[in-house]
């Protein structure tokens, strides 16, 4: 009996092991396929990839794509406009959402269940239905530089990260995460005196680990691949970031393996993020129920 | 005591007359006398352009040897990737923020022209004197766009295979005629020592198959749109002659005489020169290679006529200036500049283009009489066709695009041709005529 009981168990565990495999190959081939095909000759990678050598390094393998992709494309240029305008709007979205979040979630206002109402609206509204407003908007819109005041935002840095720093997605996150924390920990704050301000500071964002790394990793990877946006805002390739570098292969003879190649470097950054917030952002959704 | 004092006085006036006099000769010397900046955007980025990697290099040849013949202007050059180069500059036209110098496709000039994102070039008559026809940008009969080079497409084949079947070559004056061309390539599938008797070039996309394919259309007596009013494409693209087109054309596929819209890039690029294909219909940007490869082997024919003369697409990219340039008298200079001679021979030898005019391309090393490419000068000055000229072309080519697509993938004839005609009038009443 008992041995049968372990046996089922075992079998299920197999099953259970099978199953896993196969959802973690159906992510992984891809990425096994471009890692290939980054090191293989077009005409190789084109007639590889009918079959299983696709996936394995086989055939004439080098590094002539990377070099190749370097030459064609300023690759250094580019991933430091993404990282950085990565970076910046997503410090800047953690503490501007937060704060919304904070006040939507923890304070009294006339109006507030509304806001929440209208903020959580906007996530059904597609970017692509108001892009050509807000590029005339911030054609328009003034700005202090080094060079004195300037009208229009147009090729710089600003006009990619300041109208994504507010989104609806990331202050509801906050909301919810806020909303679960024990609000005994926030009245013993004010109990003793703490101000608005120290209570977010010192008590609710130090329990907001989970809920950060989930806002900060959502938003990377929307920024990092935004496309659209910085086609229509910078002429200047000194602000172009990755995603529309990436147009560069895409002439009347399309350099595969330079693309490839360019695809591999382009997922590195955003790989390490994902490895150095892994263990934050599984425990987050575990508790939002976000399912990314 | 006073004399002292005046002397000081007076002193301090020099000192400060000095100092006006030397912040004022500053302040000249840093605007009035700078030269003033033009904006240039091209669709070169990548290295590649579409066309050939030299292309960049010369325009960036030209703007060097513009600024350091003057000290008027100072052209800065901002490259765009060829894929999304329209786009960018559709969102800058919508933001005001347009260039002075813009390069544009000639087929997509006219929209451009329409749509206030460029004005006429102050061009004369004389400048471009002996100009090919498909690099001069016209539209409702003023000048918009100049091309420095032109592009011509020709039957890529060679001498000892046409020989080995009995096939007779083809002249200008004397092309193949629709049931040559069709018995050539029956006899050639018949040999079977071919993949497939001629490469269309079918895995090249976009702009490639209105430019490329529109030509049969033409030949066979149908167009993508009818040229006499701009306002339909009724009885021209669905007309008899154009059915013609269209069964002729599927009949490439389904008889496998050229590979289908599935075509493998790499056999694109390299299908002719290693033996795949028999014939290859393709263009002069890439007739180098197969010379290298063929040697005097290698001719460069004409388009077959399918009973409405030999024709092949005309115009390429082409400078112009934009409608919100402050300097357009700037712009002009340069663009003036770019098109003489040297230029065009400059970008002829380090790429292969067609030189714009025929006194550059007599001194060409590719176009010069007896040169390995001289036939395609001939082929763009007697073929050569240009894309309707009207705004709506940029519809018009997509349209085209997915109708030859679809028939050559086994759709209805009849019923493709219909519905891309029916697409063709819908977009030309969306937008009141395009102002014919």
């Amino acid at each position: 009996m008992a041995g049968s009981v372990f046996i089922a168990r075992r079998a299920g565990t197999a099953w259970s092991y099978a199953l896993l495999i196969l959802v973690a190959l159906i992510f992984l081939i891809p990425i096994v396929f471009m890692v290939m095909s980054s090191f293989k000759p077009d005409q190789q990678l084109l007639s590889d990839s009918g079959s299983i050598r696709a996936f394995l390094p086989v055939g004439d393998l080098s590094l002539q794509n990377y070099v190749g992709a370097f030459e064609r494309v300023p690759v250094a240029l580019f991933v430091f406009n993404s990282v950085f305008v990565t970076a910046v709007t997503v410090v800047l979205s953690l503490l501007v959402c937060s704060l919304a979040g904070f006040s939507l979630a923890f304070l009294n206002w006339f109006g507030r269940d509304t806001v929440l109402a209208v903020i959580i609206a906007t996530l059904i509204v597609p970017f692509e239905t108001i892009a050509i407003p807000l590029l005339l908007m911030v054609a328009k819109l003034p700005w202090i530089s080094t060079h004195g005041f300037e009208v229009g935002w147009l090729n710089t840095y600003h006009v990619q990260i300041i109208p994504w720093v507010a989104d609806g997605l990331t202050v509801f996150l906050f909301v919810q995460y806020f909303r679960d924390l024990p609000r005994d920990l926030l009245e013993a704050a004010r109990i003793d005196g703490a101000s608005w301000w120290q209570v977010y500071r010192m008590v609710i964002m130090p329990l907001s680990g989970p809920v950060l790394a989930t806002a900060a990793i959502l938003k990377c990877l929307a920024m990092y691949n935004q496309y659209l946006w910085p086609l229509m805002v910078t002429q200047a390739e000194a602000y172009r970031p990755l995603m529309v570098g990436l147009q560069y292969f895409f002439q009347l003879n399309i350099a595969w393996g330079q693309v490839m190649a360019y695809l591999c470097i382009v997922s590195v950054p955003i790989i390490v993020l994902y490895l150095v917030l892994q263990r934050a952002f599984i425990t987050s959704i575990a508790s939002t129920g976000i399912k990314g | 005591m006073d004399d002292s004092l005046t002397a000081r006085r007076e002193e301090r006036m020099k000192r400060l007359l000095l100092a006006t006099a030397i912040v004022a000769a500053a302040l000249m010397n840093s605007s009035s006398f700078a030269a003033t900046e033009l904006t240039m955007w091209y669709h070169g980025a990548g290295g590649d352009a579409g066309l050939n990697p030299e292309e960049r290099n010369g325009v960036l040849s030209v703007i060097d040897e513009f600024n350091s013949s003057q000290s008027d202007w100072v052209v800065k050059l901002e490259s765009f990737p060829r894929a999304v180069y329209n786009d960018s500059v559709t969102a800058a036209a919508l933001a005001g923020n347009l260039p002075d110098i813009l390069d544009v496709d000639g087929p997509n000039m006219p929209n451009w022209a329409w749509s206030g994102y460029m004005q006429p070039l102050p061009l004369t008559d004389e400048d471009i004197a002996n100009f090919l026809p498909g690099p001069i940008g016209k539209w409702q009969g003023k000048l918009y766009s100049i091309g420095l080079w032109d592009s011509a497409v020709a039957i890529f084949a060679r001498k000892s295979i046409l020989d080995e079947f009995g096939i007779r070559i083809p002249t200008l004056d004397q092309p193949w005629t629709g049931d040559e061309f069709n018995a050539a390539l029956e006899s050639l599938k018949a040999s079977g020592k071919f993949e497939y008797p001629i490469d269309m070039g079918t895995a090249w996309t976009g702009e490639w198959y209105p430019y490329a394919f529109s030509p049969f259309l033409q030949s066979f007596g149908g167009d993508i749109v009818d040229r006499t009013t701009y306002k339909t494409a009724q009885n021209v693209l669905n007309g008899p002659e154009a059915i013609a087109f269209g069964e002729w054309w599927q009949n490439l596929f389904t008889s496998k005489l050229a590979p289908g819209t599935s075509q493998d890039p790499g056999d694109r690029a390299t299908g002719f020169i290693e033996g795949k294909y028999a014939l290859s219909w393709n263009g002069n940007w890439q007739a180098l290679p197969a010379v290298e490869k063929f040697g005097d082997d290698l001719l460069f024919l004409p388009a077959p006529d399918f009973g409405h003369g030999s024709k092949i697409g005309a115009a390429s990219w082409q400078f112009g200036i934009s409608s919100t340039s402050k300097h357009p008298d700037g712009a002009a200079a340069f663009i003036k500049f770019a098109i003489q001679d040297k230029f065009l021979v400059r970008f002829s030898d380090l790429g292969g283009f067609i030189p714009a005019r025929k006194t550059a391309a007599e001194q060409s090393v590719n176009y010069k009489p007896g040169a390995p490419l001289e036939v395609f000068f001939g082929l763009s000055e007697k073929q050569g066709f240009v894309r309707p000229v009207t705004p709506g072309y940029v519809v018009d080519a997509r349209v085209f695009e997915k109708a030859v697509a679809d028939i050559a993938n086994g759709a209805d004839v009849v019923d493709t041709l219909d519905a891309a005609a029916d697409e063709i009038d819908a977009d030309i009443e969306r937008n009141n005529g395009y102002g014919f």
